[in-house]
C-alpha cells in the first residue's frame, strides 16, 4: 500500500509537468495577449510591458523561469492583468470561499443524495422511492444556472431573507444560496447512483445470505449492502469533489463571490498567462491528490482490492 | 461681526463653484449616507497611472483629485489647481496649485506630486498602458521617454515652487485641459510608493487626495471607500461611505438593485421600455460618450471590392438604423450617420446627406450602386462580419445580414471572443469588423483622431486632407469648421459604417443625488452627491 502511494505520487509529479507545459503552450498560442487592447498599445510601451513580464523571453525560457519559481519560492509570478496583485495573492484569496461552499455543497450533495438514493432502494416501487426518484430527477434537470435565478427570486426578491450575492466569512447568510445552488445536481446524481448500485447490491448473494442467517434488516442495509453500494458513489465523488472545492463559474459569476472559478475563466479570457497557470495547477495537484485518495478508500472499502 | 464672518463665508463657497454637494431646495438629507454602485468587475489596481478601465476611473476620482475637476454639465472645474496661465503660443501652462490641499496622511499635496504622477505614466521601467495619454496631452518630451530615448527627468513638467507647476507642450493642445481630469494624469505621493512598494495601493496603504480613502478592497467583490477628513474641502462633503458591489452578471445587478442593495445599475438591454413604464422615476438612459459602428478594413489585405466606395456607401444605406435603435437595442441610443457623438461638449453635428433621406431611397440607392458594381441578389456579394461575443453585438449582426440580404450581400457573421477579435483587427486580418469607440475626453477629436493616417485606424484609412483639417483645428478659434468637413470626409468616403451613438441606460433610486445626467463622459463624484431623506 505505502509503496503504491509512493509510485503513484512519482507519477504525479511528471503529469503535472506536463500539464504546465501544454498549458503554457495552449496559452501562448492564442490570439492576443494579456495586453491586448481596444486601443492599440504603442510598440515600445507593449516592448515595456512585455520585458516587465519576461515575455520577450523565449517560450523554453518562460516556462523554465515560471517553474524555477515555483519550485524555489513557490511564486506563481505577477497577475499580467491585476497589477497590484500577485498569483499567490488571487489564490489566496478566491480559494478560501470557493473551498469554503465548496466543502459545504459537498457534504450536502453527499449526505442528502446518499440517504435519498438508498432509502429509495430499500423501499423499491414505493412511493418513498417513486418521491425520491422524483427529487432527484428534479434536481437533476435544474442546473445551477436555473437553481441560482430561482433561489434568489425566493429567498432575495420575494421573502427578503438572504443577500442576493456577495461573500463573507462571517455571515453564513451568504454561503446559503451559493451551497444549494452548487449542490443540488450533485446530489442528484449521488442519489441515482447510490440507488442503482443498492439495488444490485441488495439483489446480491451475501445479502441473500445475511437475511437467511437473520440478521436484523437495519444491520443487513447499514453493514453489509451500504458499504459496497458506495463504491461506485465514491469513483464519482474524486472528481466531483474537487471541481466544487475549485468553485463553478457559473457560482461565482452569479453570486459574486469572488471564488476561484470565475478566475480559471477570466485568466483565459483576458490571457492573464500566470493566474491562468496557477489555476491551472491547483485544479490539476488536487485533481491527482483525490483520484489518489479515492484509489486508497476503495482498497478500504473493498478488501478485495489490492494494490 | 458675525455677520460679516457669515457674509465672508459665502463669498468663499460662491467662489469655488462646484466644488461641493449642493442640497437642493426641499431635500432631507438622509440619516445614512452611503451609495452602493456597481461594478460589473473587480477593480483591476487603484493605482492611477496603471489603470486602464472606466471603472477603475470611477473609483479613482474618489480615491484622487487631478488639476481639474468635470462639473454636473461636463465642465472643467478647478481641481488641486485653482486657476492656470496659457503663455501666447499656447505651449506653456502655469497652473496654482491650491495650498491647502492635502494628502490624507495630512502631507501637503505639491507640484512634485504631479510630476511624479505624469513620470510614472511615461516610465519604461512602470510600462503603463496608458502612456499614450501624456503623449496625446504633447507633454514635451512624453514620447522620448515611453520610447527610451530621454530621461525621466526631462518631461516637459516642473516644478516652479510646491504649489506652482509649469507644463510645457511640444504643440498647442486645445484639449489639454479637458484631459486632466483622467486618473493618469493624477499625482502620487512618492514617499509611500517607495514604501510599500507594489503594494502601495492596498487598503491601508494607499495614501489619497481625494475627498474619500480606500478603506477595504477585497477583489471582486467590494471596494470601499469612507470621507476623507484631510481632504481641503471635507467639510462641504455629505456622502460618508461609498461601497463598490461587484456583480458579474448585468441581470444579477438588476435584481440585486430591485431587492435593495444596489442604488445604481446598467439596464440589460431590451429591458429599458419595460423599466420605464414600472419605474418612471429610476429609469434613465442618459448620452454616453461612445459610437458603435462597423469598420472596413481599407488596407491591403481587406477585400477587393470594399476599395470602392460606392459599395461601402450601399452598405452604408442598406441599414436602417431606426430599427437597430427602436427594435433592438430601445434603450434610447441614437441612429448615427457620422462618427463623432452628438453629445460631445461644443460639437455642432454635420449634415450628413444620407441622414436626411428615406429608408425606402435609401434601399433604393444602395441596390443601384451595388447593380452598378456588378453585384445583386442573382450575383451577391459575399461578405464576411467580425464580431465579438456579446448578445447585443450578435442581434445587431443578424439584423444587418436580414437589411443586406435583399440588396445582394450575403453576410457571414463571425463570432470570436473579444482578444482575438481585438487581435484581428490589429493585424488587418478581417472584412468587416464590429467596433465602438470611446471618447478619452470631452471633445469631437476624440474621435476624430481615430481616423488620421497615423491613429489606431485599424482600417487603416488614409487621407490627406482629413489628417490635415485635424492639424488644422488644433490651433483653429472655431475646430467645429475642420470637424463638420472632416465628418464630410468620413461620409464621402465611409471607412467605416456608423450604426449607433450611445446611450447609458440605468436605474438610479430616486435617492440618489448630484450624479452628473448632463455629463456625456459620465464622470461622477461622491463628494458631488448625497442621499436624500425618502
Amino acid at each position: 500500500m505505502f509503496g503504491y502511494i509512493l509510485r503513484r505520487l512519482a507519477v504525479a509529479i511528471p503529469t503535472l509537468l506536463l500539464l504546465i507545459i501544454f498549458s503554457f503552450m495552449l496559452m501562448h498560442a492564442a490570439p492576443g495577449g494579456p495586453f491586448t487592447q481596444e486601443r492599440e498599445v504603442p510598440a515600445q510601451v507593449l516592448a515595456n510591458l512585455e520585458a516587465k513580464y519576461g515575455l520577450d523571453d523565449p517560450l523554453w525560457k518562460q516556462i523554465v523561469d515560471y517553474v524555477w519559481g515555483i519550485l524555489r519560492h513557490f511564486d506563481f509570478g505577477p497577475s499580467f492583468v491585476y497589477p497590484d496583485r500577485s498569483v499567490n495573492e488571487i489564490i489566496a484569496a478566491g480559494f478560501p470561499v470557493t473551498l469554503t461552499y465548496g466543502l459545504l455543497s459537498f457534504i450536502l450533495a453527499v449526505v442528502v443524495g446518499v440517504a435519498l438514493g438508498a432509502a429509495a432502494a430499500v423501499r423499491q416501487n414505493s412511493w418513498l422511492d417513486y418521491l425520491a426518484v422524483g427529487i432527484s430527477i428534479g434536481a437533476q434537470v435544474l442546473p445551477n444556472f436555473v437553481m441560482a435565478p430561482i433561489l434568489v427570486l425566493i429567498f432575495t426578491l420575494s421573502l427578503g431573507w438572504l443577500p442576493g450575492g456577495g461573500w463573507s466569512f462571517n455571515n453564513p447568510d451568504y454561503w446559503i444560496m451559493p451551497v444549494i445552488a452548487l449542490g443540488t445536481s450533485y446530489m442528484a446524481s449521488i442519489a441515482r447512483i447510490t440507488r442503482s448500485s443498492m439495488l444490485e447490491v441488495l439483489s446480491s448473494n451475501h445479502i441473500r445470505t445475511a437475511r437467511a442467517k437473520g440478521l436484523p434488516e437495519r444491520r443487513v442495509i447499514w453493514k453489509h449492502a451500504l458499504k459496497p453500494a458506495l463504491l461506485p458513489v465514491i469513483s464519482y465523488l474524486g472528481p466531483a469533489f474537487v471541481s466544487m472545492i475549485t468553485g463553478s463559474v457559473v457560482i461565482d459569476m452569479y453570486f459574486s463571490t469572488g471564488g476561484i472559478g470565475k478566475s480559471f475563466v477570466d485568466s483565459a479570457l483576458n490571457r492573464d498567462y500566470a493566474v491562468m497557470m496557477g489555476v491551472t495547477i491547483l485544479v490539476g495537484a488536487l485533481t491527482i491528490l483525490f483520484s489518489l485518495i479515492v484509489d486508497i478508500l476503495y482498497a478500504w472499502i473493498d478488501p478485495k482490492i489490492r494494490y | 461681526m458675525t455677520k460679516l464672518l457669515m457674509s465672508t463665508a459665502l463669498a468663499l463657497s460662491f467662489a469655488l463653484p462646484a466644488t461641493a454637494a449642493t442640497v437642493a431646495d426641499g431635500d432631507e438629507l438622509a440619516e445614512t449616507q452611503e451609495y452602493n454602485f456597481w461594478l460589473l468587475d473587480a477593480i483591476k489596481t487603484t493605482d492611477p497611472q496603471l489603470n486602464t478601465d472606466v471603472e477603475g476611473s470611477d473609483v479613482l476620482r474618489q480615491l484622487f483629485e487631478g488639476l481639474m475637476n468635470e462639473d454636473l454639465q461636463g465642465g472643467m472645474v478647478p481641481g488641486v489647481a485653482t486657476d492656470y496661465e496659457v503663455s501666447e503660443d499656447g505651449l506653456t501652462y502655469t497652473f496654482n496649485l491650491r495650498p491647502e490641499a492635502k494628502w490624507s496622511n495630512g502631507e501637503p499635496v505639491t507640484a512634485q506630486d504631479f510630476i511624479y504622477g505624469w513620470q510614472r505614466a511615461v516610465d519604461p521601467a512602470n510600462a503603463s498602458e496608458y502612456a499614450w495619454f501624456i503623449e496625446l496631452m504633447n507633454v514635451v518630451n512624453a514620447s522620448e521617454i515611453v520610447n527610451g530615448e530621454a530621461e525621466l527627468d526631462t518631461l516637459g513638467a516642473t516644478a516652479i515652487d510646491d504649489n506652482t507647476l509649469e507644463v510645457k507642450l511640444t504643440k498647442p493642445t486645445p484639449y489639454f485641459i479637458k484631459m486632466l481630469s483622467h486618473p493618469t494624469t493624477f499625482p502620487v505621493l512618492k514617499s509611500v510608493v517607495d514604501e510599500h512598494g507594489d503594494d502601495w495601493t492596498q487598503a491601508g496603504n494607499l495614501v489619497g487626495n481625494g475627498a474619500y480613502v480606500l478603506t477595504d478592497h477585497d477583489l471582486g467583490v467590494q471596494i470601499t471607500m469612507e470621507k476623507n477628513p484631510e481632504y481641503w474641502d471635507a467639510d462641504s462633503v455629505i456622502l460618508e461611505k461609498l461601497n463598490g458591489i461587484t456583480v458579474n452578471d448585468i441581470n444579477v445587478a438588476l435584481t440585486r438593485y430591485q431587492s435593495g442593495e444596489l442604488d445604481r445599475v446598467d439596464i440589460p438591454a431590451g429591458q429599458y421600455p419595460r423599466l420605464k413604464e414600472e419605474y418612471p422615476e429610476e429609469a434613465y438612459s442618459l448620452p454616453y460618450a461612445c459610437s458603435y459602428a462597423y469598420l472596413v478594413n481599407l488596407s491591403d489585405k481587406g477585400r477587393e471590392e470594399l476599395q470602392d466606395p460606392n459599395i461601402r456607401r450601399a452598405l452604408t444605406l442598406g441599414l436602417d438604423r431606426d430599427i437597430i435603435v427602436e427594435q433592438v437595442l430601445q434603450g434610447g441610443q441614437r441612429p448615427a450617420y457620422n462618427w463623432t457623438h452628438w453629445a460631445m461638449e461644443g460639437f455642432e453635428m454635420p449634415e450628413i446627406e444620407m441622414a436626411s433621406m428615406s429608408q425606402e431611397d435609401r434601399v433604393a440607392e444602395a441596390k443601384r450602386l451595388l447593380e452598378e458594381a456588378g453585384f445583386g441578389p442573382d450575383n451577391p456579394l459575399n461578405l464576411t462580419l467580425n464580431y465579438n461575443t456579446s448578445e447585443d453585438h450578435k442581434k445587431i449582426a443578424v439584423v444587418a445580414q436580414q437589411m443586406w440580404k435583399p440588396l445582394g450581400v450575403n453576410l457571414t457573421l463571425n463570432n470570436m471572443e473579444w482578444k482575438v477579435h481585438t487581435d484581428r483587427m490589429q493585424e488587418q486580418d478581417f472584412e468587416l469588423a464590429r467596433y465602438a469607440w470611446c471618447a478619452d475626453y470631452n471633445e469631437a477629436s476624440t474621435f476624430l483622431d481615430y481616423f488620421r493616417s497615423t491613429g489606431s485606424n485599424y482600417g487603416e484609412f488614409n487621407n490627406a486632407d482629413y489628417d490635415a483639417l485635424l492639424d488644422e483645428a488644433v490651433t483653429s478659434e472655431n475646430p467645429n469648421e475642420q470637424y463638420t468637413q472632416a465628418e464630410q470626409i468620413l461620409a464621402q468616403e465611409l471607412p467605416l459604417i456608423p450604426i449607433y451613438h450611445y446611450a447609458q441606460v440605468d436605474m438610479i433610486k430616486p435617492y440618489v443625488k448630484g450624479l452628473p445626467f448632463d455629463n456625456v463622459m459620465n464622470s461622477w463624484y461622491g463628494k458631488d452627491m448625497y442621499i436624500a431623506a425618502e
